[in-house]
């Protein structure tokens, strides 16, 4: 039978030959990731169902990203709460204050390999299928449901390929190629949808650029995103897990699949405007706006190959007096090799602000909020009304260059321009 | 949970994410009572405030968008929302309603037949909601079977430790 990479996965983990989109199944899962936020939650309600220990303490990974270093007595509160579970439960992946955000810390560490069912307590663990997993988000009450048996519930879902064609102009990127699909389809457009990317360029993308793509995928309702994998995803993964895994590809003429056809060729930077994602419009209908906080970082745009387009962009410049820029490394080893390529001196000289690797502003609940009134040009994946700090600010979403160049002038900037 | 649900209504748009539902930064409150004080700050502070215990949210399409977070579904429980009826549901949302024990309905084009302050009637198993304002009844998907289950059982944990041998095997 011809079927998608997202149902070859899914029937591969409930055991079964042959599974069709719409059926409920129960699969097993290899990957369960939860963090400093919903963590709690999750273990509040794994210790109610009377279970002693976790189905596997090996499949767990525990994370601290979101408040890191606590930022408020409640997350030291609930960072102890985290410890003592895995140390009661003798779960071997944790990772402390120290390491950054999951969906970076994961795939470093080699816990996603293609093939494999992933779940998280964090929307955007759709991430990890930019090497051909089956990743997705779920709430507390599902992740006690996988504590405790190792399992979950699954509607398997159609497949939505985005065949991605035609040439990326200069200073245009993964993030430009998904705002665009967003905007185009709506914030729902996917919804309960696997969200395939393919095409020449989606292979011509590094690991990291189809990151951002899978990232955003929830963006759009999706359930789940997903590149095929190929030589890059096989190299990334080399030195980084022992674990066996195999490749899974869509057959073409899979019944559950619909293909959607996007063009790239001309694509300007895209901006997602205040309050909703699905607000996207070309950087030449927003240039010139004032901003008051530039910040790059996040699961979806943190990564060293963003740090490097922006250093290369803010290099010998300083940043706008109007404008404080904060930088947040998505990982240690991001961190690290910024340090080591001379990244962050270019930053620090320039006026930027350097943090540790965390979600920072990203969710308006740790540092760098913005206040009444203020605007803030964001590399994260959400703009959501009060999504940064105060319900009266505002929030814009770009690429890592838009960032960059609008720092230094203060403004919306097109780094095309410059 | 009951089949007969009847209380007043409170109106919200489209795409009511779950940082409007809960604001990230009380993320880090785990108590249901507690959530419940800040349900809808990201767009009505007073919200809490004003609910009665019963009354019904009508929405319009992809409610619950955005994060992970089960505080969003807790948070609207907690106050006494009876049920979510919106044109339809963002997916992680969806689940961990279900999961809390709070009820969601879709109904198409729902939010240009309510006036906020309108007197609902539903009943789960008819699939009929009546606004006994105007008079006029529409339909309500039900919920599947195996989800009527979970929040018959008062959520998913209570239905877990039913089933718990089944699912390990
Ligand atoms: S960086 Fe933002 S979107 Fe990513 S996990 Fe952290 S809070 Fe969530």
């Amino acid at each position: 039978m011809e079927m998608t990479m997202a149902e070859k996965i899914l029937a591969k983990s409930s055991g079964k030959k042959e599974i069709n989109a719409g059926e409920i199944v129960m699969a097993n899962i290899d990957v369960a990731m939860t963090h400093d936020l919903t963590g709690p939650l999750s273990i509040e309600s794994f210790e109610k169902i009377g279970v002693d220990k976790v189905w596997d303490p090996e499949k767990i990974v525990v994370l601290f990203d979101h408040q890191v270093p606590a930022d408020s007595l409640e997350a030291a509160g609930n960072h102890i709460f985290m410890r003592k579970f895995v140390k009661e439960q003798k779960i071997t992946n944790f990772y402390d204050v120290r390491e950054g955000v999951c969906h970076q810390v994961l795939p470093e560490k080699g816990h996603v390999v293609p093939g494999e069912v992933i779940v998280g307590s964090d929307s955007h663990t759709c991430t990890h299928g930019a090497l051909g997993a089956f990743s997705t988000g779920i709430g507390s009450t599902d992740m006690a449901m996988v504590f405790a048996t190792g399992k979950l519930w699954f509607k398997v879902p159609e497949t939505i390929k985005f065949h991605i064609e035609g040439t990326l102009e200069d200073h245009v990127y993964a993030k430009d190629v998904v705002l665009n699909i967003i905007g185009k389809i709506g914030a729902d457009g996917a919804t309960y949808k696997a969200c395939e990317f393919s095409g020449e360029i989606t292979h011509k993308m590094s690991v990291s650029e189809r990151m951002v793509l899978c990232n955003m995928a929830i963006e759009m309702g999706g359930k789940t995103g997903l590149v095929e994998p190929d030589n890059k995803t096989i190299s990334y993964l080399k030195n980084r897990t022992h674990k066996k895994y195999e490749i899974m590809k869509t057959d073409e003429d899979a019944k559950s699949l619909e293909t959607m056809h996007v063009d790239v060729n001309n694509l300007e930077p895209q901006i997602a405007c205040p309050h909703k994602v699905d607000n996207v419009k070309p950087i030449s209908q927003v240039e010139g706006t004032p901003i008051d906080q530039v910040f790059l970082g996040s699961c979806t745009n943190g990564r060293f190959e963003d740090l490097k387009i922006a250093a290369e962009i803010i290099k010998d410049q300083q940043i706008s007096n109007k404008v404080r820029m904060l930088v947040i490394p998505a990982s240690r080893e991001v961190y690290t090799k910024a340090m080591d390529e001379g990244l962050l001196r270019i930053f620090i000289d320039s006026g930027a602000l350097i943090c540790n690797p965390c979600c920072g502003p990203c969710l308006g609940g740790h540092v760098g909020l913005i206040g009444p009134g203020e605007v803030s040009l964001s590399t994260s994946n959400r703009n959501f009304l009060g999504r940064q700090g105060s319900t009266e600010g505002e929030v814009y979403l770009s690429s890592a260059a838009v960032a960059a160049v609008s720092a230094i002038y203060g403004e919306i900037t097109d780094p095309r321009n410059k | 949970m009951d089949k007969k649900i009847k209380g007043k209504s409170w109106k919200f748009g489209d795409d009511i994410d779950t940082d409007i539902i809960l604001p990230g930064r009380y993320l880090v409150i785990t108590d249901e009572d507690e959530l419940a004080k800040h349900a809808m700050e990201g767009l009505d502070k007073k919200f809490p405030e004003k609910v009665e215990k019963g009354d019904i949210i009508i929405a319009g399409k992809n409610f619950g968008c955005g994060s992970s977070r089960e505080h969003a579904p807790i948070a609207l429980k907690g106050l006494g929302i009876s049920v979510v009826v919106a044109e339809s549901f963002a997916r992680i949302f969806y689940r961990n309603a279900i999961n809390v024990g709070l009820p969601l309905l879709e109904s198409k084009n729902i939010s240009k037949n309510i006036t906020e302050g309108d007197e609902l009637e539903i009943d789960i198993n008819k699939g009929i909601l009546k606004n006994l304002n105007s008079g006029k009844e529409f339909e309500v998907t039900g919920l599947p079977d195996f989800m009527l289950e979970i929040l018959e059982k008062g959520g998913l944990i209570n239905y877990l430790k039913e089933n718990l041998a089944d699912i390990k095997n």
